[in-house]
């Protein structure tokens, strides 16, 4: 479990550091950011990037800033910067704070950054569930220039993103919930920390007594996380409650493609989306 | 008491923790200031000048006939010293059993030091390579070129045996234990309950991998093993042999241990190499495993089928039980022979009083990890069974399960219980003291048994699925024959105790030196206590088998007492005060009841007028110091209950332990929070086995979980606060002290406990037939 070699690079600026990739990226040069997926992968030489450009030093990629209606996260925030929910950023900064926990331990949150996240896109990332569900925009640069790519086209599969090789993600900007919205997160894992069997985001507003704007996200459950558009469909216009949660639970069940591994069937995937789904909004409901 | 205990040596009910002075007493651990302030030495800490390093180049598949190793590549790469196949080590034959666990037929079936001709499980060493870094020995182990035929797997014991070597079964030995007439008990049986029962396959894997370093030291023609643990003497031994060298040219050195359960300090084929690669390539060698290795090369263990009926008369009195035992040792029979098969049949009839029993086990060779001893070896598997049977056998009879339980437990009047069998060789196991039903019910009253079925009725009518459950046990610990030990006293009064046993992290300093501090009337914390270390004292038992403190205990109490002795004559004759009227208070002699003031002599001065030659000494040894030796011939049997809270979340299959108590007879505890340490962390490693982890393999031999990610190590998150009630209700006459073994009571029972309140919770006895209960598993049990 010792990495094979490489060349380390430590650019100071973005312009460096994509100047750097654009020439390293052809040979597996890789960024490394919190490194909380990509050594131990280099640890079991499952990967084996020839070159590691190190954006820890580079200035001003660690911003979190409020832009208009949306929070702009630069690649170097740390998924510990959300342990508490910041009131500036209103119903977003308690859905981040909720979900935060559920990533990982206490000291890979202070490595680990929410941009690596998306970049490496575990279908089972908690990060990459939320940019979906909330339809988030990334922000990826080049040597060549700067593109906005949105979260539904990103996704692309497990562990597979619209990033370019070449692309540094510079940002995600996440659009802040309209006042009064409720949100809620359920998870399943066998044990506090591991990455997520199946989970759901689910956020809604409630207008007239009735459920309006549902959203409705998985992960876990497929190659990568979505929205499922069946179980939002079968809240809007519903009054919250057992009912409306059980039939967008079920709605979820029906429509998933689920992923299989040794220790858990596709039937069981399928199973417990309809409970993760159910659950969230049971807790967006409190 | 019965004649069972004729020609054994027996004692008298030893004094209270009341009565005592530190022995008993929550002392505070000797061994942590170096450990809490990142001073400790693990192997991974040590280091020699010109060391070079090992790496493994190890199978990738299950099974196969070896055509080439190709190492040109390989050794082109700068640095790289050497790299080994088993053409080179040709003359060094298989790693070998332990003195005592030889069994002639399995011998064929021990792990060679290199693959030989053949692999057989995923991770077998087929050959090694030295250099000048570790990232080097990785980068050359993977431009190693190894071509193999495939051949087809054995994956499960229960299957088919297939063939070991052309003309050799894979199904290793045909092993028996049985007492009374078990046809006859089926046949009068008024009710009979069959099982097809699984423990999963997990180990220990303790915090610190394996790691060994070979050094020789050629001024003195001594080679030493360092990063040694649990048995440094036995390995020695066997190392001895192997190596054909001289025993004073051979020394296994222990430091700081992160932990072992059974399974770190095994000789395993790693720890060879360093050796002869030492001499060999005239430079120290060291090898450290890294997490990916160890679970896939380091004993595993339990993996176990029990085809299993029980029999019992109209009033629920066991009349017999029969088992067929699928028992998987893996690819290769390791230092432990056929133990483990073994433990689990002479340990199944547990604390109950049963007239006839047959186990019949297919000791099997698959291609898989090997196994050996983990943490209550044979006794999780045989509790497991056992009690399984019993929650069944309460639900068909329509008996509830704590009074069929008490039907059949032991009595105390029947104390010493002797339990022979029928098999030649097969040692007898004479249960030494117990008062199994007292334990029970102070078991049940500490859990609030009653209460809680209350508390749990009023959640399953709000739809909760919670459930109670229970497992009744017997443990075995401190077998023998002898330990030794030597102690002194220096001139500033220092003491030094020198034990062949070891040290995994369980506090054994701290315990020795509270033994020795009663016995001789002196501080514990001025004694310093060696262990591990070949080169300080001939013989050792090491740390397993529950043994350490039972065994190697007697032999410190035995020394301190004989060091008690002649601190006693001499201070008798220097104060001019008879030996019966003095006393050692604190490291000092002093007259009995005299007060403050009176005639006095404290240790350390009177290690200073021993010095040789003086006149004082009249023909009689120089120095405060003694060398005293415990024997036994019997094992102790400590026994405990573990009770258990689950609740079960119905819709993800998730099972929660929500409470957890150890009730355990230990005769004597040495220090009681120790005890609750070894209880508590083996209760957790046990709800690891029954929840959580499980080395799986794929149809094609493939191991599923090399990493911390696959295997699931509980963690605080799903543990809940283990409760501990330790009773010294039935101390041992076997030893002078009373003590019996703690290491083992906290894992025991888990899983058969576990297994009994899930049925519970979601009202369906006998639904769990294998462990871990995965959620996976679970949402099956009950679609
Ligand atoms: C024990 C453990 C448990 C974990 N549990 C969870 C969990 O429950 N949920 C979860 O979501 N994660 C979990 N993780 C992963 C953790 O959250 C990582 O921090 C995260 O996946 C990657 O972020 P990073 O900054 O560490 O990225 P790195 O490890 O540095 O990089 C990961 C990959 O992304 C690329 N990359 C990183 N940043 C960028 C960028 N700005 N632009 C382009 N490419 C980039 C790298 O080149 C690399 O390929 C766990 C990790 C560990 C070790």
């Amino acid at each position: 479990m010792k990495p094979a070699a490489f060349v380390y690079h430590a650019p100071r600026t973005l312009e460096a550091a994509l100047a750097l990739l654009a020439e390293v990226a052809p040979q597996d040069g890789r960024i490394l950011a919190g490194g909380q997926s990509l050594v131990p992968a280099m640890a079991f030489r499952l990967a084996r990037p020839t070159h590691l450009v190190d954006i820890n030093g580079v200035a001003g990629l660690d911003r979190l800033v409020l832009d208009g209606g949306v929070l702009s996260v630069g690649a170097l925030v740390r998924h510990a910067a959300f342990h508490k929910a910041d009131a500036k950023f209103g119903a977003l900064g308690a859905l981040l704070a909720d979900v935060v926990h559920n990533i990982a331990h206490y000291p890979i949150r202070t490595r680990g950054t929410m941009c690596g996240s998306l970049a490496h896109a575990d279908p089972a990332s908690e990060w990459c569930l939320t940019a979906v569900t909330l339809g988030a925009e990334m922000v990826a640069h080049s040597a060549k220039g700067a593109r906005r790519i949105a979260a539904a086209d990103y996704f692309q599969g497990i562990m597979q993103t619209a990033l370019e090789p070449d692309e540094l993600l510079a940002e995600v900007r996440l659009p802040l919930l309209p006042e009064g919205a409720k949100h809620g997160f359920y998870e399943f894992n066998r044990r506090a920390g591991d990455f997520a069997i199946g989970m759901a985001l689910v956020t809604y507003q409630v207008k007239g007594g009735k459920i309006a704007e549902a959203r409705v996200g998985i992960g876990g459950i497929e190659g990568a996380p979505r929205r499922i558009a069946e179980a939002e469909a079968a809240l809007n216009g519903q009054a919250p409650g057992k009912a409306a949660f059980e039939a967008a639970g079920q709605a979820t069940a029906a429509v998933v493609d689920p992923i299989e591994d040794a220790q858990t069937p596709a039937a069981y995937r399928r199973d417990l989306a309809a409970t993760v789904v159910t659950r969230a909004l049971e807790r967006a409901a409190i | 008491m019965t004649d069972h205990f004729a020609g054994a040596k027996t004692y008298p009910v030893p004094p209270t923790t009341e009565e005592r002075t530190i022995l008993g007493k929550r002392a505070v651990r000797l061994e942590d200031p170096p450990l809490v302030t990142g001073r400790g030495r693990y192997a991974g800490d040590i280091n020699f000048p010109r060391q070079l390093h090992m790496r493994m180049v190890r199978s990738s598949l299950a099974h196969g006939v070896i055509k080439s190793i190709d190492v040109a590549e390989a050794l082109k790469l700068p640095g790289v010293v050497a790299i080994w196949t088993n053409d080179d080590i040709n003359e060094l034959g298989p790693v070998d059993f332990r003195a005592d666990r030889g069994a002639e037929i399995l011998k064929p079936y021990r792990q060679p030091v290199l693959a030989k001709g053949r692999v057989r499980y995923v991770g077998d060493p087929i050959a090694a390579v030295f250099a000048e870094d570790p990232y080097v020995a990785e980068d050359a182990a993977e431009l190693v070129e190894v071509e193999i035929d495939e051949l087809p797997v054995v994956v499960d014991s229960w299957a088919t045996p297939g063939e070991f070597e052309p003309g050799r079964s894979t199904e290793g030995a045909l092993l028996k234990h049985s007492f009374g007439d078990i046809e006859a008990a089926f046949k009068k049986a008024h009710v009979i309950v069959e099982l097809d029962l699984f423990t999963g396959r997990h180990s220990g894997v303790p915090m610190e991998t394996r790691g060994a370093l070979g050094y020789y030291d050629s001024a003195k023609d001594i080679l030493e093993l360092h990063g040694a643990a649990k048995v440094p003497h036995r390995n020695r031994e066997t190392l001895v042999k192997m190596l054909g060298r001289a025993p004073k040219g051979l020394h296994v050195h222990e430091s700081h241990v992160g932990g072992g359960f059974g399974i770190r300090g095994e000789l395993y084929p790693e720890d060879v190499l360093v050796l002869v690669a030492a001499m060999r390539l005239g430079r120290p060698i060291k090898w450290i495993e890294d997490r990916r290795e160890h679970l896939m090369c380091a004993n595993q263990g339990r993996e176990q089928r029990h085809k299993v009926r029980i029999a019992a008369d109209k009033d629920g009195k066991l009349l017999g039980i029969d088992d067929e035992i699928f028992h998987d040792q893996g690819a290769y029979v390791r230092t432990h022979g056929a133990n483990v098969a073994n433990r689990t049949m002479c340990m199944m009839t547990g604390g109950y009083d049963i007239p006839a029993y047959r186990a019949v086990c297919h000791y099997r060779l698959t291609n898989k990890t090997p196994c050996a001893t983990y943490r209550a070896p044979g006794r999780y598997e045989s509790t497991f069974v056992r009690e399984r049977l019993m929650d069944a056998l309460a639900d068909k009879m329509g008996i509830d399960r704590i009074e069929l339980r008490r039907r059949n437990l032991i009595g105390k009047s029947q104390m010493p219980y002797l339990i022979e069998f029928e098999e030649q060789g097969v040692e007898e196991l004479l249960y030494d003291s117990g008062d199994y039903e007292l334990l029970l019910d102070k078991g049940l009253k500490a859990f609030r048994w009653d209460e809680r079925k209350v508390e749990i009725a009023a959640r399953r009518a709000k739809g909760e699925a919670v459930g109670l459950g229970i497992a009744i046990f017997v443990e075995e610990s401190g077998r023998g024959p002898s330990d030794g030990a030597k102690m002194s006293v220096d001139a500033t009064g220092d003491m030094e105790l020198i034990t062949g046993g070891a040290s995994l992290g369980q506090g054994f300093e701290t315990s020795m030196a509270q033994i020795a501090a009663e016995a001789l009337g002196v501080d514990y914390q001025r004694i310093t206590v060696v262990h591990g270390q070949t080169d300080r004292i001939a013989q050792g038992i090491g740390a397993h088998a529950a043994r350490a403190t039972v065994l190697t205990g007697g032999a410190v109490n035995e020394t301190a007492l004989k060091l008690r002795a002649k601190a006693l004559e001499f201070g008798s004759e220097l104060l001019q005060l008879p030996v019966g009227d003095l006393d050692i208070v604190n490291g000092v002699i002093v007259k009995k009841g005299a007060p403050a003031g009176g005639p006095s002599l404290s240790l350390a001065d009177l290690a200073k007028k021993l010095t040789p030659g003086a006149k004082l000494l009249n023909g009689r040894d120089p120095h405060l110091a003694v060398e005293a030796w415990f024997n036994t011939d019997h094992t102790v049997f400590p026994y405990g209950i573990h009770f258990a809270q689950v609740r079960v979340d119905k819709q993800t299959g998730q099972t929660v332990c929500e409470s957890f108590l150890i009730a355990y007879d230990i005769g004597r505890a040495v220090n009681p929070m120790l005890v609750e340490g070894q209880l508590v962390g083996g209760a957790v490693q046990g709800l690891g086995g029954a929840l959580f982890e499980e080395f799986a393999y794929s149809e094609t031999g493939e191991p599923l979980a090399v990493t911390m990610v696959d295997y699931l190590l509980p963690t605080l998150g799903e543990v809940p606060k283990i409760d501990v009630l330790i009773t010294e209700d039935a101390p041992s006459p076997m030893n002078p002290l009373g003590i019996k073994g703690a290491g083992e009571g906290g894992i025991n029972g888990v899983g058969g406990a576990i297994a009994s309140a899930i049925d519970d919770a979601i009202g369906k006895p006998g639904a769990v037939v294998q462990l871990p209960v995965t959620p996976q598993r679970m949402k099956a049990l009950l679609a």
